[in-house]
C-alpha cells in the first residue's frame, strides 16, 4: 500500500528508511516544513553546524570515516550556495553525500523572489547528478534515487532541491526498490578477458608496483583485505596516493609510502623505473604523475577503476579494466591462485634491493632543532603519542596536510580525511566534526594550519554544543606554508600575501569558544603538551608554534619528471623554470 | 608509447545520445563540453518516444582520439543518458541535414538562384516577387556549398537543423 503524506514527511522517511542517523544543517524560510518533522521525531540527529560549508565537510568526514553516505540539510539561496564547494570536494575525492536543499515556492522560481538560486544549475557541475522536485508525488523517488547515485558506480555529491510549497504538499511515498532509474547502471564488474591479461602480466613483472588509491578505500573493507592478500601473495611493493593511505598498513614492509609531489623518493622512483604498474582504484592525478611524457615511460600499466571516463584519461592504459576494486581483485586472485601462478622471484628480488638504496636516502629527513619545534618532530611526537590509540585524522590544506600524510601512520582504512582533489583550506573541522558523530568514543585530531583552521573555525562552537571532543592541532607557521614555499622556490622569493601579520591568540580563541587551549613552543614542552590534549575530555585547540621557514620536502616541482625530485634545500637552486611557474 | 603524445590527430565523430527527456538533461550534455573544453559543431535533440520520454541527441563533435573516447565515456556516466553511440566507429551510417535559406534578388540573380536551387534539388517553401526560402536536406557539406552559391545571389538568412545521424542496415542502437 502506498501512502500519502507530506512532502516533509516523505524526506523524513526516506531518510529513514535509507538507514540515516545524523543529519548536518543549518535552517532557513524554505526548509522550515523539514525543520518541523526533524522536531517531531527522535531517530534521525540534526547536528546544528555554523556554516553550511561545515555541514557538507561533516558529511564527507562522516562518510569518509564509516563508509556510509553523508547528509546535509541547507536552505535555499545562501545555505545552496554556502554549501558548493563541499560538493565539488565531495565530486573531486569521490565522497558519498547527498545534499538537500531547499527552494521557493515553485510559483516562484525564476521570480528573483527572496532567497532564490538557481541551485540546480549552479551545482549540476559539481554533483554527479541533481533533482529539482516540482510535484511531492515525485518526491520519493527523487530521494532515494539520490542515494542510489551517490553510493554506487564512482561514490559522489547529489543534491535535491524541494521548493517549500512542495514540502508542504501531499504526496504518495514509494520504497527504493520502486525507485530504481532504468538509465543508470554503473558497470562493477571488470571484464574477465582483460583480468587474465592483467594477471598475465604481473606474472612476467620483474619491477613491479602496486600504486593504490582512493578507490580501494571507496570500495570497502573486502577491497582492503584482497589488497593485503594480493600484496603478500606476490610480494611487490605498495605505495598510494595521498587519498588511498591506510588501505596497505603503513607498518607493513611492503610498503613504500605514499607517491607524488610529496611523496617518499622510493615510491617515486619505484613508478618511474617500474615495468609492470598496477593501478588499483587511482586516477592518475597530475599531482601524481609529474610531467605526463616523462611519466613511468618504460611501464605496462593495469589500471582498475570504476569510471569508465578515468582509464586513459590522460595516461593510456595497457590493461583498462573497468570494475570495483573489490571485485576485481577478487577475480584476479582467483585467477592467480587457480593457475597456480608465481612472480618472478629473483628479479623481484633485485628489484627490492634497488628500492631499499632509494629508502636508505631517507627521504623525510630534516635537520633537527633543540630551539624551535619543527613540524616534522611535532608530527613525529603525536604519532608516539597515539599510535596505541584508535585515532581518526582530518587535515586542512597546506604543508601541514602533506606533512601529516608523511609522518603519521594509518594501518586501517577510513582513518584518513584529507581534501585531496580539491584542496580544500577549511576542510579539516568540520570533517572531524562528521568523524567524532559517527566515532563517538574514539580520538579525532585535525592537524591544521594557522590559515586553513580560521576559514572554518567556527564549526568549534558546534563541536562544543554536541560535547565532541576534537582535537585541532595547529602547526602554527604564522605563513601561509605552502604558498610561501612555492614563492621562495617559484616565484624569487617575493612573499606575496602569504604571512598573516595578525593572528588570534589561539589559546584564548579556544577558551572563548569553551574549548581548552594549550599551547607548545619549545621542543621540551612537546610531549607534555600532547599529553595535556589528549587527557582533555572535551575539544581542544593546540596552538603548536613551529618553525616558520621549514619546506616541505621531498618535492617533485611541477613541470618535472619522478627522477627530478628534491630532496631538501641544498637540491633547490634553479631546479624550477619558468615553465614550471605556469603550472600549479 | 603508453603516455598522451602531443600533437595529436583530431579526428571528426558523430554520436548519438538516448536520454530521458527531462528538465536539465540537455543542459548536462553541454556543460560536459564546455566544462571540459571540447568541442561541439553541431548538436540536434527531439523527443523520439513520446510514451517512454526518450529524446535522440546527434552531437558532430572534433577532437584527439583520447579526447573522443573520454566523451564517449563522460556521456556515458550522466545518469539521465542511456546509450551513447558512436556512429562515425559503428560502421556505415547516414548523416543529413535540413536548412531553409532565404535569398532576395530579383531578375537574373533570382533566376540563378531557382536554376541552382533544382540541381541541389532543394524545395520552394516560400515565394514573393522578390525573394525565396528554399528548403535543402544533405549533408553539411552539400548544405554549405549550397549556401556559398547563394551569397552573390542575395542570400538573407540560413537556418540550419545541425546533423541528424542513423546507423546504416537493420540494427537499432
Ligand atoms: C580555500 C583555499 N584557498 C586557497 C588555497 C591555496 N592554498 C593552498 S595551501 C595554502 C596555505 C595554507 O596555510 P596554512 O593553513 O597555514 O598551512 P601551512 O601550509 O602553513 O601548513 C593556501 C593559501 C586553498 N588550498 N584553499
Ligand atoms: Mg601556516
Amino acid at each position: 500500500m502506498s501512502q500519502t503524506m507530506t512532502g516533509a514527511e516523505i524526506v523524513l522517511k526516506a531518510l529513514k528508511d535509507q538507514g540515516v542517523e545524523v543529519i548536518f544543517g543549518y535552517p532557513g524560510g524554505a526548509v522550515l516544513p523539514i525543520y518541523d518533522e526533524i522536531f517531531k521525531q527522535n531517530a534521525i540527529q540534526h547536528v546544528l553546524v555554523r556554516h553550511e560549508q561545515g555541514a557538507a565537510h561533516a558529511a564527507e568526514g562522516y562518510a569518509r570515516s564509516t563508509g556510509k553516505p553523508g547528509v546535509l540539510l541547507v536552505t535555499s539561496g545562501p545555505g545552496a550556495t554556502n554549501a558548493v564547494t563541499g560538493l565539488q570536494d565531495a565530486l573531486m575525492d569521490s565522497i558519498p553525500i547527498i545534499c538537500i536543499s531547499g527552494q521557493v515556492g515553485s510559483f516562484l522560481i525564476g521570480t528573483d523572489a527572496f532567497q532564490e538560486a538557481d541551485t540546480v544549475g549552479i551545482t549540476r557541475p559539481c554533483t554527479k547528478h541533481n533533482w529539482l522536485v516540482k510535484d511531492a508525488n515525485d518526491l520519493a523517488k527523487a530521494m532515494h534515487q539520490a542515494f542510489q547515485v551517490a553510493t554506487t558506480g564512482r561514490p559522489g555529491p547529489v543534491l535535491v532541491d524541494i521548493p517549500k510549497n512542495v514540502q508542504m504538499s501531499p504526496g504518495v511515498y514509494v520504497p527504493a526498490r520502486e525507485s530504481r532509474r532504468k538509465s543508470y547502471n554503473p558497470q562493477t564488474r571488470g571484464d574477465l578477458s582483460d583480468i587474465k591479461k592483467a594477471v598475465e602480466l604481473i606474472e612476467r613483472a620483474e619491477r613491479p608496483i602496486f600504486y593504490t588509491g582512493g578507490g580501494v578505500i571507496n570500495s570497502g573493507p573486502n577491497a582492503t583485505r584482497l589488497l593485503r592478500e594480493f600484496a603478500r601473495a606476490t610480494g611487490f611493493p605498495v605505495t598510494s596516493t595521498l587519498m588511498g593511505l591506510g588501505a596497505y598498513p603503513a607498518s607493513d614492509k611492503q610498503w613504500l609510502g605514499m607517491l607524488g609531489m610529496h611523496g617518499s623518493y622510493e615510491a617515486n622512483l619505484a613508478m618511474h623505473g617500474c615495468d609492470v604498474m598496477i593501478n588499483i582504484g587511482a586516477r592518475f592525478d597530475d599531482r601524481i604523475t609529474g610531467r605526463l611524457d616523462a611519466f613511468s615511460p618504460g611501464s605496462k600499466k593495469i589500471h582498475i577503476d570504476i569510471d569508465p571516463s578515468s582509464i586513459n584519461k590522460t595516461v593510456r592504459a595497457d590493461v583498462g579494466i573497468v570494475g570495483d576494486c573489490a571485485v576485481a581483485l577478487e577475480d584476479m586472485l582467483r585467477i592467480w591462485k587457480s593457475g597456480g601462478s608465481k612472480s618472478q622471484k629473483n628479479a623481484v628480488k633485485d628489484w627490492w634491493r634497488q628500492i631499499e638504496s632509494w629508502r636508505a636516502v631517507d627521504c623525510f629527513r630534516y635537520a633537527p632543532s633543540e630551539t624551535t619545534i619543527k613540524p616534522q618532530y611535532a608530527l613525529q611526537r603525536l604519532q608516539a603519542a597515539i599510535e596505541k590509540k584508535d585515532f581518526y585524522i582530518t587535515t586542512e590544506v597546506g604543508q601541514h596536510q602533506m606533512w601529516a600524510a608523511q609522518f603519521l601512520k594509518f594501518e586501517e582504512p577510513n582513518r584518513w580525511m584529507t581534501s585531496g582533489g580539491l584542496g580544500t583550506m577549511g576542510y579539516g573541522v568540520p570533517a572531524a566534526v562528521g568523524v567524532q558523530m559517527a566515532h563517538p568514543k574514539s580520538l579525532v585530531i585535525d592537524v591544521a594550519g594557522e590559515a586553513s583552521f580560521l576559514m572554518t573555525m567556527q564549526e568549534m562552537s558546534t563541536a562544543v554544543q554536541y560535547r565532541l571532543p576534537i582535537k585541532i592541532f595547529i602547526l602554527n607557521n604564522e605563513r601561509l606554508g605552502m604558498v610561501r614555499q612555492w614563492q621562495q622556490l617559484l616565484h624569487g622569493e617575493r612573499y606575496s600575501s602569504s604571512y598573516s601579520e595578525a593572528l588570534p591568540d589561539f589559546v584564548k580563541l579556544a577558551e572563548a569558544f569553551g574549548c581548552k587551549g594549550v599551547r607548545a613552543e619549545k621542543p621540551e614542552e612537546l610531549d607534555g603538551a600532547i599529553a595535556e590534549m589528549l587527557a582533555y575530555d572535551g575539544p581542544v585547540i593546540f596552538d603548536c608554534l613551529v618553525e616558520r621557514h621549514e619546506n616541505c620536502f621531498p618535492m617533485i616541482p611541477s613541470g618535472k619528471a619522478h627522477n627530478e625530485m628534491l630532496l631538501g634545500e641544498a637540491d633547490t637552486e634553479g631546479a624550477i623554470d619558468a615553465a614550471g611557474a605556469m603550472l600549479v | 608509447m603508453s603516455v598522451m603524445q602531443k600533437p595529436e590527430t583530431i579526428e571528426r565523430h558523430t554520436m548519438a545520445v538516448l536520454v530521458d527527456n527531462e528538465s536539465g538533461v540537455l543542459a548536462r550534455i553541454i556543460g560536459l563540453f564546455s566544462g571540459r573544453g571540447y568541442n561541439i559543431e553541431s548538436l540536434t535533440v527531439a523527443e523520439v518516444d513520446h510514451n517512454e520520454h526518450l529524446s535522440r541527441i546527434t552531437i558532430v563533435t572534433t577532437g584527439s582520439p583520447m579526447v573522443i573516447e573520454q566523451i564517449k565515456a563522460l556521456l556515458s556516466k550522466i545518469v539521465p543518458v542511456h546509450k551513447v553511440v558512436d556512429i562515425t566507429v559503428a560502421g556505415p551510417s547516414v548523416e543529413r541535414e535540413l536548412a531553409l535559406i532565404k535569398v532576395r534578388s530579383t531578375g537574373e540573380k533570382r533566376v540563378e538562384a531557382l536554376r541552382l536551387n533544382e540541381a541541389f534539388r532543394g524545395r520552394i517553401m516560400d515565394t514573393t516577387l522578390e525573394s525565396f526560402v528554399f528548403e535543402l536536406t544533405g549533408d553539411p557539406g552539400k548544405i554549405d556549398a549550397f549556401v556559398e552559391l547563394m551569397r552573390p545571389l542575395g542570400l538573407v538568412d540560413v537556418a540550419r537543423t545541425g546533423v541528424a545521424a542513423i546507423a546504416r542496415g537493420p540494427e537499432g542502437m
